[in-house]
């Protein structure tokens, strides 16, 4: 979304695996783009295929059972094409990520320091001695007290923050142009969560990398990302910059995000209003939009017609899938953060001779397994 | 609800938890302890809702253990309904937890797998002989369920069947079977999706409005305990630096760790929520080995050197609100912490306020 040849561009992905149960469609027709140093948030629950995503630009769902498709074009080379002796030159290299739990990604038996320059000596021609000492620098760039005793310490000797302190400098070891954070602080508490946030910012700024981060966390996105794409069952529901989202979601899923988490920026009396139901199956799919079992604004024709993700009238950087009219969407989201129920708003959706109060009610609780 | 006239149902004092650190194989001796939770005192009110918050290791699942006597008390003293049930054994401990009931974090582990969900949420009904006909047991079940949103019909169902919100209503449902005084929560929405949490939360809530519950929620997440409770205890390495009613609290914290977790937590409103951090250094000290006196003063950004000398009084410091700091937060300094748009008022962020 801004003008610059994008560093990471994603065209029409999909990724299939064959299960048991059938073939689950984990991640359905995306297709985003990241510009050299800016930060992408992807926002989405459990299952939603965000992780997936970010598996498979690293080329780690390879497999007999995986069927991808589509392009991931980083600074114009398709990985998808790559064979796996030419993608292990760019993973870890060029592109490298984190993961959520920093305690099962580093080996207990080995050394921090020994773990840092393993990686260091994967990509580049330098001795034991050279790398050590550049295990040392990236100890102290991530901002870890004392990294020369540190740096012959265990896994199990550093606290949680620390390890992905330690995570963290493993994957700029080659200073890489893009960096995936796939729930980089999800296993840390709020004042260590804090701390790295600070830390991947800063760093993204000293060495001008472009970052993906991947979370279920609108606030951790609110405070770091440029832009965000929100997923819902495999798909990009909504992609905006993180202003546009936050001042004018479009999506009624990113609403129902927006309007079930408590806030510390807003009434203590406001209720929530929670999503009803539950992500639904990635093998048997619903019907039409997937999101419409869960949608308070449902009506006849969103069972059977697919929305494609498109631009927005006013802003052609912001795209939503949603069948609902803009000024609709538009009039109920002032609705609801003016604390109307959707319940009520829902009249606006469904213009039906029907009085609102009538009209059935969305999917309630979600019943069933 | 949180009057000072108000009745205690549990009154904590002096509450002393420590586990013993030791070495040896064959002739174990104790080398130490982990002072998990250290002197705590403090009441749970009829009817409010108390939250305790508090980050990894700083003994709130501990307390909430130590309230339900599912561990033993170092010392100190657990009062409920005024008696004292610290030491309380056998069948006197089995009264007792009619009375108080416990929903767990990890909806997945808390629920056997081999029963179904008919005879998981019968079974304090089976422990304590209660509805012993078989089909009132099933009727009263089925009353339960779909009090929680459950479907009735789902009594034969096996918890894999389910999904995490729904495990977790299946926990609330056997937690107010016995319909207890006194309900805590530990962690009870963090292992769920955001969209469901707010589902399970909102049940809480009626539930304690609709019973009369007490509900002690304990929680990692700021805005989740803000949310739900009328009292909020801050802890940090084993005690309480705050407690305050949650507006205080949240509007005007005194303690500088308060004021530090505040500003951590990430708003979801780009415009209004990026603020000055007061980014803590360093990570929480070992609760086997607390620094001296305040135990906070290794990181605190207002620490003096009477900190690491003097413990600071858990004492009031602005209208009902407790804290134990000697040089607590100024206005000022409190909010720095806050949320921009907390500070400018309510709905000042685009996102919350006007349209855009």
């Amino acid at each position: 979304m801004t003008g610059d040849a994008p560093l990471l561009d994603v065209q029409d992905l999909r990724v299939q695996f064959d299960t048991d149960d059938g073939i689950v469609h984990a991640v359905d027709g995306i297709s985003y783009s990241v510009a050299p140093a800016t930060t992408l948030g992807i926002v989405g629950e459990s299952g939603s295929g965000k992780t997936v995503t970010s598996l498979t630009t690293m080329g780690l769902t390879r497999s007999r059972s995986t069927r991808v498709t589509g392009r991931i074009l980083f600074q114009g080379t398709d990985l998808l094409t790559l064979t796996g002796e030419e993608l292990r030159r760019v993973r870890g290299n060029e592109i490298a990520m984190i993961f959520q739990d920093p305690l099962s990604s580093l080996h207990p038996f080995y050394k921090v320091g020994r773990q840092i320059s393993e990686a260091v000596r994967a990509h580049r021609d330098v001795s034991k001695a050279a790398a050590r000492d550049r295990a040392v620098d990236l100890l102290e760039l991530v901002g870890i007290p004392d990294p020369h005793r540190r740096v012959d310490q265990y896994p199990h000797e550093f606290s949680g923050g620390m390890r992905q302190r330690a995570m963290i400098a493993m994957a700029l070891a080659n200073e890489p142009k893009l960096l995936i954070a796939d729930e980089p602080t999800t296993a840390l508490d709020v004042t260590v969560q804090a701390q790295i946030l600070a830390l991947i910012a800063d760093l993204q700024r000293r060495l001008g990398m472009a970052v993906i981060i991947i979370t279920h966390d609108l606030g951790v996105v609110a405070e770091i990302a440029d832009e965000i794409a929100v997923m819902y069952a495999g798909r990009i529901v909504e992609h905006a910059t993180t202003a546009s989202l936050f001042a004018s979601p479009e999506h009624p899923y990113t609403w129902g995000l927006l309007k079930s988490i408590p806030r510390l920026d807003t009434p203590r009396s406001e209720e929530l209003v929670p999503i009803q139901g539950r992500p639904p199956s990635m093998i048997n799919r619903p019907s039409g939009c997937f999101f419409h079992p869960r949608c308070p604004y449902v009506s006849e024709e969103h069972t059977r017609i697919d929305p494609r993700l498109e631009p927005t009238p006013g802003d052609p950087d912001h795209s939503v899938a949603c069948l609902l009219a803009p000024p609709v969407r538009s009039e109920i989201w002032h609705g609801l953060i003016a604390g109307s129920s959707p319940e009520l708003l829902r009249g606006l959706a469904v213009p039906a001779p029907t009085p609102v109060i009538a009209a059935p009610g969305p999917p309630e609780r979600g019943r069933g397994a | 609800m949180t009057t000072a006239a108000a009745e205690p149902l549990v009154e904590v004092r002096n509450l002393v938890k420590h586990f013993p650190i030791t070495s040896g194989i064959l002739f174990q001796k104790q080398v130490g302890a982990v002072k998990a939770v250290d002197d705590l005192s403090f009441d749970v009110i009829k009817g409010e809702a108390l939250g305790i918050v508090g980050e990894t290791g700083c003994g709130k699942s501990t307390t909430a253990r130590l309230l339900v006597r599912l561990l033993d008390a170092t010392s100190g003293q657990i009062r409920f309904e005024g008696e004292d049930i610290t030491g309380r054994k056998g069948s006197r401990l089995k009264a007792l937890r009619r009375e108080m009931q416990m929903i767990f974090q990890d909806p997945y582990s808390s629920l056997n797998p081999r029963k179904t969900i008919g005879s998981i949420i019968a079974e304090p009904f089976a422990i304590h002989g209660l509805h012993g006909a078989k089909g009132e047991r099933r009727k009263r079940v089925q009353e339960l369920m779909d009090r929680v949103g459950l479907n009735p019909e789902h009594y034969n169902r096996y918890p894999h069947e389910f999904s995490g919100g729904q495990r977790q209503r299946i926990g609330v449902a056997r937690a107010i079977a016995l319909e207890p005084k006194l309900l805590i929560a530990d962690e009870p929405v963090s292992a769920l999706d955001v969209s469901i949490q707010a589902q399970v939360l909102n049940l809480l809530r009626g539930l304690q409005r609709d019973l009369g519950l007490t509900l002690v929620f304990i929680g990692h997440d700021l805005s989740v305990v803000r949310h739900m409770c009328d009292r909020v205890a801050v802890m940090y390495l084993g005690k309480i630096v705050e407690l305050a009613p949650s507006d205080a609290l949240y509007g005007f914290p005194r303690h500088p760790y308060t004021g530090a977790l505040l500003s951590a937590v990430p708003v979801p409103d780009p415009a209004g929520g990026r603020r000055e951090r007061q980014l803590l250094s360093g990570d929480v000290p070992s609760p086997a080995n607390p620094p001296s006196a305040c135990r906070f003063h290794t990181r605190c950004p207002k620490a003096r050197d009477l900190c690491s000398q003097d413990e600071p009084l858990f004492e009031d410091k602005h209208g009902g609100t407790l804290a134990a700091c000697h040089f607590p937060l100024t206005p000022e300094e409190a909010q720095l912490s806050l949320p921009a748009a907390l500070t400018g008022g309510y709905g000042a962020g685009p996102a919350v306020g006007e349209p855009a």
